[in-house]
């Protein structure tokens, strides 16, 4: 990454991923962090615009910002409390020095790559990702599946009220 | 990628406007001074555009066009006092809300308010970055178009959703969470369908679906009809318009997101409901109705003109079915989507799942564009089969329903006994 153009764009897009990030920590209003969730979202969208993986930046913004967002968005709604604000909670200790130790060992796995760098950026399609995903890489590929339908029918489990059990059981 | 041989590289060749485009940047380009040029090339499109298509598609079969239109169906005239035929009345009715104050209520969040326009209209403007216009009128023929496409069309809900929450009304709010339970809800038919699409062409590239559609001479609405009628319901839930436009339901809850909206902020969203309901019916003209192209007399007609043609048709389309279907309700179309369309979106999938891999196979790769004609007939009645056999079985029985008035004994109804007499 060189030229006037993308530093440019990288250091926008940095300013812009981490502000928001700290918005979606700082803010009093629920809805609001929901909001710079999504500005985070696309910040790191555009990182992959610049590293020149689009179609990994578009899958980002479909799934990211156009369905789980959105999710997050009718979830607080949903919520009875949600007009209670960000603020204290008792776990704060806990999760402080979780963001630590997370912290810690992303340190140590940046420090610890060695990041090669190419010269000419190697021309991937979206057939390739697609031929790399369903040869190579098919079997996490078709266990995140299973998963995301366990976590689909758990979710099913949980909501479903007592009264539509005895229906069911009826019928 | 070859072009058809009539149309050149010459400036002068008014059948792909990026030729004389390019004649004129680059002529700039050496008498001005350096980096000059890509500002100019930004007013230049600018101006451009708005002269092809903003104008004729935005203001008058957008704005006009639909009132006109939908005054017609409604057996009255439409906007007919301002110019001949009320032709200024667009222009009108911009002065008019510039004029007019944009009230903010004082319960209001104030930021999310003022910022939900501009997220609206924003993303309108980046979906026809990937729109071909002609063999060569496209801005970004990126290779995951459709995907892009998907991407940007993704964020005016949120916009909508920020200007139904932040009025701090309760009928806003309840407009905000219905039109988030539909995207959620019709973008699955959505994909599916376009999935389709994508299989059968092979490419997810928007400028690629239509050198497919010319290369075998069909379009895909022919080869996908399934897939078309759940595009453009899906479509017309998803951009709220009549009849799935629950979200600004005007006899339910006032105006539904954007009932605190007054002035020009209202009037973005209603200038930029059009510009979706434009850019859907560009996708639409592009993947199903073949694009810029038509069957070699693209030759001879300019393909820009083609293709904004075929978009004023599928947007008369829009037009049509708003004027003449009745709302329905919230659940209505939520269990719509979930039992029926999504059951038909699967079955498409693996009719065009079979299908490319039975191409595939019997012309050994070397795709033979006789088959797709088959393929065509087959799909349509199975389309049409499809379609009734799964809304018999959700519970659609026409018999049933009684085109006179029948005896309660003949329809099979309870009558009760003849009391006992009284003696």
């Amino acid at each position: 990454m060189h030229g006037f153009g993308p530093s440019l764009a990288f250091w926008v897009l940095a300013i812009l991923t981490l502000v928001s990030a700290g918005g979606v920590m700082m803010v009093r209003n629920l809805l609001h962090a929901v909001l710079f969730l999504i500005v985070t979202f696309l910040g790191v969208a555009g990182f992959f615009v610049l590293l020149s993986a689009e179609f990994l930046a578009m899958a980002q913004i479909v799934i990211y910002v156009g369905a789980i967002a959105v999710l997050v968005l009718f979830a607080v709604l949903l919520t009875p409390r949600a007009g209670r604000d960000n603020g204290e909670t008792r776990w704060a200790g806990p999760a402080v020095l979780l963001s630590v130790a997370l912290l810690a060992v992303m340190l140590f796995v940046i420090k610890d790559t060695h990041w090669s760098t190419v010269v000419e950026s190697p021309e991937l399609t979206v057939a390739d990702l697609g031929r790399a995903l369903l040869n190579r890489w098919v079997l996490p590929f078709e266990i995140a599946s299973v998963l995301l339908t366990a976590a689909l029918i758990g979710a099913i489990m949980l909501v479903r009220s007592p009264e539509e059990e005895a229906e069911d059981a009826l019928a | 990628m070859m072009l058809p041989a009539l149309i050149t590289d010459n400036w002068y060749d008014i059948r792909d406007l990026g030729n004389l485009s390019h004649e004129i940047l680059y002529q700039l380009n050496r008498v001005l001074p350096d980096g000059l040029v890509y500002v100019i090339a930004a007013l230049l499109g600018f101006v451009a555009a708005f002269l092809i298509f903003v104008l004729p598609s935005q203001l008058y079969v957008g704005v006009l066009g639909e009132r006109k239109i939908i005054g017609r169906i409604q057996s009255r005239y439409g906007p007919n006092r301002v110019g001949k035929f009320g032709v200024l009345q667009p222009i009108a009715d911009a002065i008019k809300l510039m004029q007019k104050e944009a009230l903010t209520p004082k319960g209001a969040d104030k930021v999310v308010m003022w910022t939900a326009p501009i997220i609206f209209v924003a993303p309108a403007v980046l979906l026809f970055a990937v729109i071909p216009f002609g063999p060569k009128m496209v801005f970004a023929d990126i290779p995951a178009g459709i995907i892009y496409f998907m991407g940007v069309s993704s964020i005016p809900v949120l916009a909508a959703f920020m200007a139904g929450w932040s009025g701090n009304n309760k009928y806003s709010l309840f407009g905000a969470m219905r039109i988030v339970a539909m995207t959620i809800s019709y973008e699955v038919p959505l994909v599916l369908a376009l999935l389709g699409a994508v299989l059968l062409t092979g490419s997810m590239s928007l400028q690629d679906m239509v050198w497919w559609a010319k290369h075998n001479h069909i379009w895909l609405v022919f080869v996908q009809p399934l897939a078309f009628v759940i595009y453009f319901i899906c479509v017309s839930a998803e951009l709220n318009r009549t009849p799935a436009d629950i979200a600004e339901a005007e006899s339910e809850i006032v105006a539904g997101y954007l009932t605190e909206y007054s002035g020009m902020k209202w009037g973005l969203f209603y200038g930029m409901d059009i510009g979706y309901a434009l850019a859907a019916s560009a996708f639409a003209a592009t993947v199903f109705l073949g694009g810029w192209s038509f069957f070699g007399i693209d030759r001879w007609v300019p393909p820009w003109m083609i293709f904004i043609g075929k978009t004023h048709l599928f947007y008369l389309v829009f037009i049509w079915t708003r004027g003449t279907l009745p709302r329905l309700r919230s659940d209505q179309l939520m269990s719509f989507t979930w039992k029926f369309l999504l059951p038909l979106a699967l079955v498409n999938l693996v009719i065009v799942a079979t299908e490319k891999t039975i191409w595939n196979k019997a012309t050994d790769g070397d795709l033979d564009a006789a088959w797709v004609f088959i393929f065509a007939a087959v799909n349509i009645v199975l389309a049409a089969v499809a379609v009734y056999l799964w809304a018999r079985l959700v519970g659609y029985r026409p018999e049933d329903v009684p085109t006179k008035p029948r005896l309660v004994k003949e329809a099979g109804g309870y009558i009760p006994a003849p009391a006992p007499e009284v003696r």
